[in-house]
């Protein structure tokens, strides 16, 4: 089949699907070269890059990037830990209620975002837990956990068990299984599982919006754009930004996983 | 000592899953769990009227609210959004899946898919600030329209009542257009894994019977890549019925389910009837998810 060629009008359909999945994107990266504060006339009246001077000297969006990149980067580790945790013991054993843990961590990204965020506000609020860094932290990890599971789960079923029991024959304790056989094996899916989970909630705004209390992370603060803009230049350089900083680790996430079944197709 | 514990840890294998499981299942269940149980709670108070504070009483009569004609109105509008979203999205994605399973080469593949997959994780809020430049009066997209003088057709567009209003940026139609544009790729990729598994041989043998292409994809791949329509309608659907943010930015003022939660929630402070009102969308996915597992959905995730 791959020697035949498509149809034309399929290319061309498929084509434009994909031009409308990122066109849009582009868009935002010209319009932070336009010298028009208040529309969004096109074409462009003129041609300034004073918007990215203007945005780097803003204290507020300073404080936004370093909060969210705390929070990212907590809600990470967390995600980490619980999902590698997580993904071992379904690949250990094959237990009574396996299906419904894959269900149970699958849930807070299957459920619309708003059911999990008041959800999360109501229990917070019920038990009088003020809102702060760590309640956005904690509604970050819940939908972070699944990506770390999946990523290292499918790395767990393609490294055969034979290794590891070769490993302790030789004489290894676990702890050194651990250390030399398992996790240099399982750490490009760590890798790009831990990325995944930075870029899911570095940009995350549904939850955040109930968790968070005064905080204002990058996403909130372009929230706040989006319903009253009043720095629509700037918007567009932080919109900007927030693509190019998930973009990155979606990107070479998404290469680490396809390189890695690859590698499998190529050993069948 | 390291050794020993090694030992003993090896010994007893039971011992070890539970301490692999317990911090995850913990987490999840205290955490989520705990909280979506205290949200179902919550739909049974109700909130007193005079001092505005939630009465914690077992009670119907917060889901009885639901029922009041604006509510339905609210339910209404947002379940035929989500229902036509659904559709237009199964039928952009078709070529383009279809392109990626049975043409692309192995290299191109990968591509592809990646071109699918970014903008299904990054930067949802981003994604939907783009379309607030592009559908802006004196934006990009009217500019075009103007251009191919087709300005006649999209104010006949925005004239019926249903879906149009005074411009793009502000009617139901822009909102379904960003809709269909931020769920897309959910929709693609389940769709692209059932196409992978309808044999290639199966298609050339239809063309081999004489069957026309439209023939073929109407009896042979249409029916063998259904599961995979039904699963990515699961998220679209899911995802149009829970969204706050779209009708927030785009749109006009009449409110969809997750605005009125969010207001609910927000300056009314009535968390009762926020509660109820994200039970509806919670009983619709479940009963969605039973019958698209039995329509073995699940196998084309």
């Amino acid at each position: 089949m791959h020697s035949k060629k498509a149809p034309l009008p399929l290319t061309i359909a498929a084509i434009g699907t994909l031009l409308f999945l990122h066109v849009p994107m582009l868009i935002i990266f010209l319009y932070t070269f336009t010298p028009d504060e208040t529309t969004y006339t096109f074409p462009l009246p003129g041609f300034t890059t004073k918007w990215f001077g203007v945005a780097l000297g803003r204290a507020d969006l300073w404080r936004s990037l370093i909060l969210s990149l705390q929070v990212a980067t907590v809600a990470t580790i967390a995600a980490l830990i619980l999902g590698t945790l997580a993904a071992a013991a379904v690949y250990r054993s094959n237990f009574f209620g396996r299906e419904s843990i894959s269900f149970l961590l699958v849930l807070p990204i299957a459920l619309p975002g708003i059911v999990s965020g008041i959800a999360l506000r109501t229990a917070m609020g019920g038990m009088d837990i003020p809102f702060s860094f760590w309640t956005i932290v904690i509604g970050h990890a819940t939908f972070c956990v699944v990506v770390v599971y999946n990523n290292v789960l499918a790395r767990f079923r393609r490294t055969s068990a034979s290794m590891i029991e070769a490993s302790m024959d030789l004489g290894a304790n676990s702890f050194q299984t651990f250390r030399y056989v398992v996790l240099p094996n399982i750490a490009t899916a760590l890798l790009a599982g831990g990325m995944l989970a930075f870029a899911l909630s570095f940009d995350e705004v549904i939850v955040t919006t109930f968790t968070a209390g005064q905080q204002t992370t990058l996403p909130i603060w372009i929230f706040s754009q989006l319903t009253r803009p009043r720095d629509r230049p700037v918007t567009n350089v932080v919109a900007t930004f927030v693509i190019l900083i998930t973009f990155i680790p979606i990107f070479l996430a998404q290469r680490i996983s396809a390189g890695a079944s690859d590698t499998e197709g190529e050993n069948k | 000592m390291l050794t020993r514990l090694s030992t003993y840890f090896y010994q007893r294998p039971k011992l070890v899953l539970w301490l692999f499981l317990a911090p995850p299942m913990l987490y999840m269940v205290v955490v989520y769990l705990g909280s979506l149980f205290a949200l179902l709670i919550n739909s049974f108070y109700y909130i007193d009227d005079f001092t505005g504070l939630i009465v914690r009483e077992f009670t119907l009569q917060t889901y009885a609210q639901i029922f009041t004609p604006a509510n339905r109105e609210i339910f209404t509008r947002t379940a035929t959004m989500a229902f036509f979203v659904t559709i237009a999205s199964a039928i952009i994605s078709f070529p383009l899946a279809y392109y990626i399973a049975k043409y692309a080469s192995r290299r191109l593949k990968t591509w592809l898919l990646i071109g699918v997959t970014i903008p299904l994780w990054s930067s949802y809020l981003v994604r939907v600030y783009s379309w607030k430049l592009i559908l802006a009066q004196e934006g990009i997209l009217s500019y075009f329209i103007n251009l191919f003088g087709l300005s006649g057709l999209l104010e006949w567009l925005l004239s019926f009542e249903s879906f149009g209003g005074s411009s793009l940026a502000l009617s139901p139609l822009g909102m379904f257009i960003v809709f269909v544009y931020i769920w897309l790729p959910y929709m693609i990729i389940p769709i692209q894994t059932a196409l992978e598994r309808v044999p290639n041989s199966l298609v050339e043998a239809s063309s081999d019977l004489g069957a026309r292409p439209l023939q073929t994809f109407r009896t042979v791949i249409l029916p063998m890549s259904f599961p995979g329509v039904i699963a990515g309608s699961i998220f679209t659907f899911s995802l149009t019925l829970g969204d706050f943010i779209i009708p927030l930015a785009i749109g006009n003022s009449k409110f969809f389910i997750g605005q009125a939660v969010y207001s609910y929630q927000g300056t009314a402070g009535n968390i009762p009837l926020a509660a109820a009102m994200t039970m509806g969308p919670v009983a619709i996915m479940i009963i969605y998810l039973l019958v698209a597992r039995k329509l073995g959905a699940f196998d084309a995730l």
